[in-house]
């Protein structure tokens, strides 16, 4: 039963792998959207130190969108996901396997660079270590939310802005909790709580949205 | 073992075709005939489960479809008009994905083996996107080679392919009646089947 | 008959398309009773804030608008839910003709909110967990009127949109703690309209012109669901007959 979520895992990693200036274009855009926030803002410690949660967590997010789109599109456009619908194993697993597989190749790299970008920030060693944790808490919920998204925009026109449109507000609650970690740890308030809630935010999106999503690509593939 | 009993199909506000069924046994290939926009695609689509009809019923083995899911899936094989390959494998990982995705066993051997009779020797290792158009339709066609579920649904399996080529598919698609097997196509060219018994159906009449 | 039996028979757009005409103009009256009523004790019998002066009444404005943005919501998700299960035709209908109201009143909230803290604070704007998920719900709204908006074959738009409503649903708790959570832990101003202290007279005016928004709504939706009707069926016998004046 399982073995169909590993094949698609490896499946999409080998293909992401024959790509890999796929993988790298998404973090040096997550590098250059962190970078650009300085330029904007001024270059004062203090300012930054305090803004550095937010905009690293917005700058994952927008990391994030950027692959949501090739999820299914590319898959649908060559026929291979017709294949994957009428695989004798429920939908479902099929898109947790992508879920995972997308995860692996865009909010991992996010979460290893992440702590770089936060020394930019000057943000101290427990934060960055808070940071690079949330990210990596945080990010799986974002793959999962992103592949509804990504299901029931499939094979529109301007999907990609569509897509945007309907997932970003239900990405705000791993926003808040994502950058209040870190802010609660600057603060010295401790971030565990914000983590917690963070592994419960994205346990309930790995559990829940394959299966939203599943339910999409079945309406989009009548 | 495929029966379709009293089928509708409505696509945006036109109804392709109504009251429609047929029966099939093992051994027995139907085709389906019609002119462009008379619905066959839909009708395969329902066929396989992903099309829901607007009424009717289709069943395998007696029992409906949607009641058998992943049992009915387990034992279909579906060749769309999309090649279904992905450019950046070569073509032995791609059988050999697609055949692990559909939960069907092929060693690389036998994998090997059919890329030879579809005449892809010594392109096994080459990504599919340095092939040609016909090259990549016969990485297609090397998953009915070792495909041994029972029942084919083929949409347009003849198209692009040269006169050989025409021939050796036929050769397949018999091959796999006799064993038993029951399939399902559309084509424009009428091709000779040599065995099993061939129905026909025609849409839009 | 059973009321099985006069669900399916209404729920037929045939039969729900000269019902909801005949239904449109009541909704409409009560609507406006309700509201002249409803304004008439919020604006002349409702006593005057001690502290806030006459700028308060625009809650009686405000408030309703919130409520019904929500409650529209939730009566959308509902009808996506009913679509989804037993695949009927007008629950899809009902959610994209109740879209532009429920947006409507998401906007209407914000903007008489605004309205309210400039007098209040001076400022147009605060980040106040109550305005900052009626924002949010604004682009659900959005959201949602794109993506139906944006799919041809309306079958497969009303089901995508009814799954992006039930999504939508279930998020929509999440959100709203979540925003509140984070107000609290920044310690940001909170708008608190709705003071305990209200008197019983303003809660009767609010309650009032909730009323009227209802009516106005289901009144508006049924005038949406009547044209959406015409759109996909105008190919149907009746509704060639209806056009061509057959039926008054």
């Amino acid at each position: 039963m399982h073995n169909i979520v590993f094949a698609v895992i490896a499946r999409d990693l080998r293909l992401a792998l024959r790509r890999p200036a796929d993988i790298a274009s998404a973090v040096f855009f997550f590098v250059i959207v962190v970078s650009l926030f300085p330029l904007g803002i001024g270059p004062e410690v203090d300012l930054l130190r305090k803004l550095a949660p937010g905009v690293l967590w917005v700058a994952a997010l927008l990391a994030t969108m950027l692959s949501l789109p090739r999820l299914f599109a590319d898959d649908h456009r060559d026929g291979t996901l017709e294949q994957l619908a009428l695989a004798p194993h429920p939908l479902g697993l099929v898109v947790t396997g992508k879920v995972i597989a997308h995860w692996l190749i865009s909010g991992l790299p996010l979460a290893l660079i992440a702590p770089v970008l936060g020394i930019q920030f000057d943000l101290t060693a427990d934060a960055l270590l808070v940071l690079t944790g949330a990210i990596l808490l945080g990010t799986p919920a974002l793959s999962g939310i992103g592949a509804i998204g990504a299901a029931l925009t499939l094979g529109l026109r301007g999907g990609g802005v569509l897509l945007s449109l309907l997932v970003l507000p239900l990405y705000i609650p791993v926003l808040i909790f994502g950058a209040g970690a870190v802010d609660a740890t600057v603060s010295g308030l401790g971030g565990e709580g914000h983590l917690s809630l963070l592994a419960a935010m994205t346990i309930a999106a790995i559990g829940f949205a394959p299966w939203a999503s599943a339910a999409a690509l079945k309406i989009a593939l009548e | 073992m495929l029966e379709a009993d009293n089928l509708e199909c409505v696509r945006g506000e036109r109804r392709l075709f109504a009251g429609l069924g047929f029966k099939l046994e093992a051994g027995e290939l139907l085709y389906l005939q019609g002119r462009n926009g008379a619905g066959k695609t839909s009708l395969l689509r329902m066929l396989i489960g992903l099309l829901p009809p607007e009424t009717g019923e289709i069943r395998w083995r007696g029992e409906p479809i949607r009641a058998l899911g992943d049992e009915f899936r387990a034992e279909l094989c579906y060749l769309g008009h999309l090649n279904a390959i992905k450019e950046e494998l070569t073509p032995l990982e791609n059988l050999l994905a697609a055949a692990r995705l559909a939960a069907t066993d092929l060693s690389e051997d036998a994998a090997l083996d059919a890329l030879e009779q579809v005449g892809l020797a010594g392109r096994e290792d080459l990504a599919c996107k340095y092939l040609s158009q016909g090259q990549k339709r016969r990485v297609a066609l090397a998953r009915l080679v070792v495909d041994r579920r029972a029942l084919w649904i083929l949409d347009e399996p003849f198209v692009a392919l040269d006169v050989a080529a025409v021939d050796w598919l036929a050769g397949i698609i018999s091959a796999h009646l006799q064993r038993g097997g029951l399939a399902v196509m559309t084509t424009h060219q009428p091709v000779d089947i040599p065995a099993g018994t061939v129905r026909q159906l025609r849409l839009g009449a | 008959m059973t009321d099985r039996f006069n669900l399916y028979h209404y729920a037929s757009p045939a039969t729900f398309y000269p019902l909801a005409g005949r239904l449109i103009p009541w909704f409409a009256a009560l609507a406006a009773i309700f509201g002249l009523i409803g304004l008439y004790i919020g604006m002349l019998v409702a006593p005057t804030d001690f502290q806030q002066g006459e700028g308060y009444r625009i809650i009686f404005i405000h408030v309703p608008a919130s409520w019904m943005s929500m409650f529209i919501y939730l009566v959308m998700a509902f009808w996506a839910a009913i679509g989804l299960a037993f695949n009927t035709r007008l629950s899809g209908m009902m959610a994209r003709a109740l879209a532009p109201t429920g947006a409507l009143m998401a906007f209407l909230s914000l903007w008489t909110g605004a309205l309210w803290g400039k007098p209040m604070w001076g400022t147009w704007w605060v980040w106040d967990a109550r305005l900052t998920s009626e924002l949010i719900l604004l682009f659900l709204y959005i959201g949602y009127m794109a993506l139906v908006a944006a799919i041809d074959d309306p079958r497969r738009g009303d089901k995508a949109g009814g799954l992006l409503l039930l999504v939508g649903v279930v998020n929509v708790p999440i959100i709203y703690f979540s925003v509140k959570w984070w107000n609290t832990l920044h310690q940001g101003s909170s708008v608190n309209l709705a003071k305990s202290s209200m008197a019983e007279v303003m809660l009767w005016a609010m309650l009032l012109v909730a009323l009227s928004f209802w009516m106005y709504s289901i009144a508006v939706a049924f005038a949406r669901v009547r044209t959406l009707i015409l759109e996909r069926e105008r190919n149907a016998d009746w509704v060639k007959a209806e056009l061509a004046g057959d039926r008054p």
